[in-house]
């Protein structure tokens, strides 16, 4: 998998979480420019996204993304760390 | 279960025709997600959730000052969720030799929180009991150590449960039950419990949200009545009308274990008050010997209270059970293995509770247990007997066929009825009929026993309960009066009545009686007033068809002109 469909998936994570079909997501898209992306919807995207990519991200990950490329960047890494095991 | 967004998604539809329940939610973690799902599933069962959510961790503030938005949210259920986590923290901040005494301090100061809101709105309390974690310090040996985590946890969940036989107005959510059900692996994420302390994971929260709603629903009169059974591979393994009597399995033959303990199930149901009914595509006669002569059939043909083996459409049978029963079809269970069955059942009967069974019958029971289909709200003994009254009101109905008079009829029932004030034996029974009658029902008023305690002590109350019985047995308590001191009137608060005396000239006896009651005190009118709801359409005309008159929208009966009505029953 390459970032561009990491990017493209959590795009549709994204609409199906908040219900909203016209979100398009860049990497440098922060929770300011999504309408309803705020802390207590963020908690059900990473829970999401943690299920649609079948990984597990840490307490610290989740605190620290600045915006949706960091965390499209850690997504690939985890899948990468996986498929090498 | 619906996944949680799923319910979230509820949240965007209309809930404007839907009947409003006011609820408080406190708790000591996070909980704007199990609001969420409470108000989510509220709208899936038709209930519309007016939630009222305290700040985060201020259960203690929010009870004990009388000013707070918790009283003035005015809730009807206040709802509190005291985290298994939180307990702990608190446990670990003690010394040893209070360590010892940590069960009980914690439950004088629950008993002291449930009081205090208590004394101050007539609200309904849910208090979630503490799921069980262990903090492993001693391993297996906390269980020898009356100081440890565990043991002071469990003692406070049994503690809750004497609670809440003393406090009529609390009942617990069995938090404990729902995590051993689903899994503490499931259940708890560690990360959101650290990040933004929330104790319930997102999958498990639908399923702590729908055992909430459940004891709403219970409370506020919704709750299954009646269990309607296909027989063939539902009640049994196997076809009795190919395989024979001796083939079916049930008890040790075949997966026979696997229908013997639903058999089990069923007949607990019906000494917890639940009216048996068989509707089955069978000979009638072959049907019932199996219940008559099979030595492992845990269920008798006298446990049914209606037994529709025949070869019409089951849609038709189940019709007729419900008109004899005289019961909401919303309150009635079908279980049949038979999905083609199920489907015909359901398009023609939607509001009916049709569980999907699993395909294989050792699975029926855990299914069918998971969905708690028979929250309830109280148990009274006179419960036990209900599927029996009405295979008694069966013979009566056939008895009435040898009569062309109904007043010969009636004469012929020898009916008597007492009378008398509510008392502490009453007032159960007489909760119960406020909280599930729906039909004879004038106003609807919802009384929990404590409301009922506290009318019963009341100089500006005048209460009724009414018994009935008759040559062939006992209907037990079956109606009631709340009558409101209104000056020289009497303002009739609650006039209910259960369905299965209709047409016995009750109603008469009963207007009679509190006509007396009130002239021996001096009052001058009676005053009724009609409140409809979807349910209650039957007595619409009541107070019409007594001879009340209408003036501005209630219904008032002078007492001196009063003329006494026509009655059967004779006072006891």
């Amino acid at each position: 998998m390459d970032i561009k469909t990491v990017l493209s998936e959590v795009t549709s994570v994204f609409k199906d979480v908040l219900d909203n079909d016209d979100i398009e997501l860049q990497n440098e898209t922060t929770a300011n420019d999504v309408e309803d992306w705020d802390s207590l919807s963020h908690i059900q995207i990473i829970v999401a996204v943690e299920k649609h990519f079948n990984i597990r991200f840490t307490s610290g990950e989740i605190q620290k993304f600045k915006n949706v490329g960091e965390m499209c960047d850690a997504i690939l890494k985890k899948i990468q760390n996986t498929a090498a095991e | 279960m619906k996944s949680f967004s799923d319910l979230k998604r509820n949240l965007k539809k209309d809930f404007s025709a839907l009947p409003v329940k006011k609820v408080a939610v406190l708790g000591d973690t996070s909980t704007q997600f199990l609001v969420q799902a409470i108000k989510g599933i509220g709208f899936d069962e038709g209930i519309n959730l007016d939630i009222f959510e305290a700040e985060y961790d201020q259960i203690d503030h929010e009870i004990f000052d009388s000013g707070s938005d918790l009283y003035s949210s005015n809730p009807d259920y206040v709802i509190i969720f005291q985290s298994s986590l939180k307990l702990l923290s608190r446990y670990n901040k003690l010394p040893e030799e209070q360590k010892k005494t940590f069960a009980a301090d914690t439950l004088v100061h629950l008993n002291e929180l449930f009081t205090i809101i208590n004394s101050r709105i007539p609200a309904r309390i849910i208090f979630f009991n503490f799921a069980e974690i262990n903090d492993n310090v001693f391993g297996n040996f906390a269980n020898k150590l009356d100081f440890s985590f565990i043991y002071n946890l469990r003692k406070i969940n049994l503690g809750l449960m004497d609670m809440c036989r003393e406090l009529k107005y609390l009942f617990i959510n069995d938090m404990n039950l729902l995590q051993s059900n689903y899994g503490y692996d499931r259940s708890f994420d560690a990360k959101l419990y650290i990040t933004v302390d929330m104790v319930l994971s997102l999958d498990f929260i639908p399923f702590a949200a729908k055992s909430i709603v459940d004891i709403i629903l219970s409370l506020s009169g919704k709750v299954k009545k009646c269990i309607i059974l296909d027989l063939d591979n539902t009640m049994w393994g196997g076809i009795i009308g190919d395989d024979g009597v001796e083939n079916i399995q049930i008890g040790d033959l075949g997966i026979g274990k696997a229908f013997t303990q639903l058999q089990y199930w069923v007949k607990q149901l019906k000494q917890r008050g639940i009216i048996l009914a068989v509707s089955s595509k069978n000979d009638h006669d072959v049907a019932k010997s199996a219940f008559d002569n099979h030595p492992d059939m845990v269920l008798k043909y006298e446990d049914f209270a209606v037994f529709k083996a025949n070869w019409n459409n089951k849609a038709e049978n189940i019709k007729a059970i419900q008109e004899f029963l005289n019961i909401g079809f919303d309150s009635m269970v079908f279980l049949d293995d038979n999905p083609f069955e199920r489907n015909l059942v359901k398009s023609f009967i939607p509001e009916l509770t049709v569980p999907d069974l699993p395909e294989d019958p050792a699975e029926y029971l855990v299914y069918l247990s998971k969905l708690n289909l028979f929250e309830t709200s109280s148990y009274s003994e006179e419960d036990s007997g209900r599927s029996d009254q009405y295979r008694v009101e069966f013979q009566r109905s056939q008895v009435k066929e040898a009569f062309t008079n109904e007043d010969e009829y009636l004469t012929s029932l020898e009916m008597t009825s007492e009378f008398k004030h509510f008392d502490d034996y009453s007032i159960p029974r007489v909760s119960q009929l406020t909280q599930r009658s729906n039909q004879f029902n004038l106003r609807t008023q919802r009384y929990s026993e404590n409301d009922i305690k506290i009318i019963a002590a009341s100089d500006e109350y005048l209460t009724f309960s009414f018994t009935l019985e008759d040559k062939f047995g006992h209907y037990g308590l079956i109606s009631l009066i709340i009558l409101h001191k209104e000056n020289d009137s009497l303002f009739i608060d609650t006039w209910i009545m259960s369905c299965r005396v209709l047409k016995r000239t009750m109603e008469n006896f009963v207007l009679n009686s509190i006509v007396n009651a009130a002239k021996s005190k001096g009052y001058t009118k009676l005053i009724g007033e009609y409140i409809p709801t979807a349910k209650n359409k039957m007595v619409k005309d009541h107070y019409r068809e007594l001879g009340f008159s209408e003036i501005d929208g209630k219904w008032v009966l002078e007492i001196n002109n009063y003329s006494e009505k026509l009655t059967f029953i004779k006072e006891k």
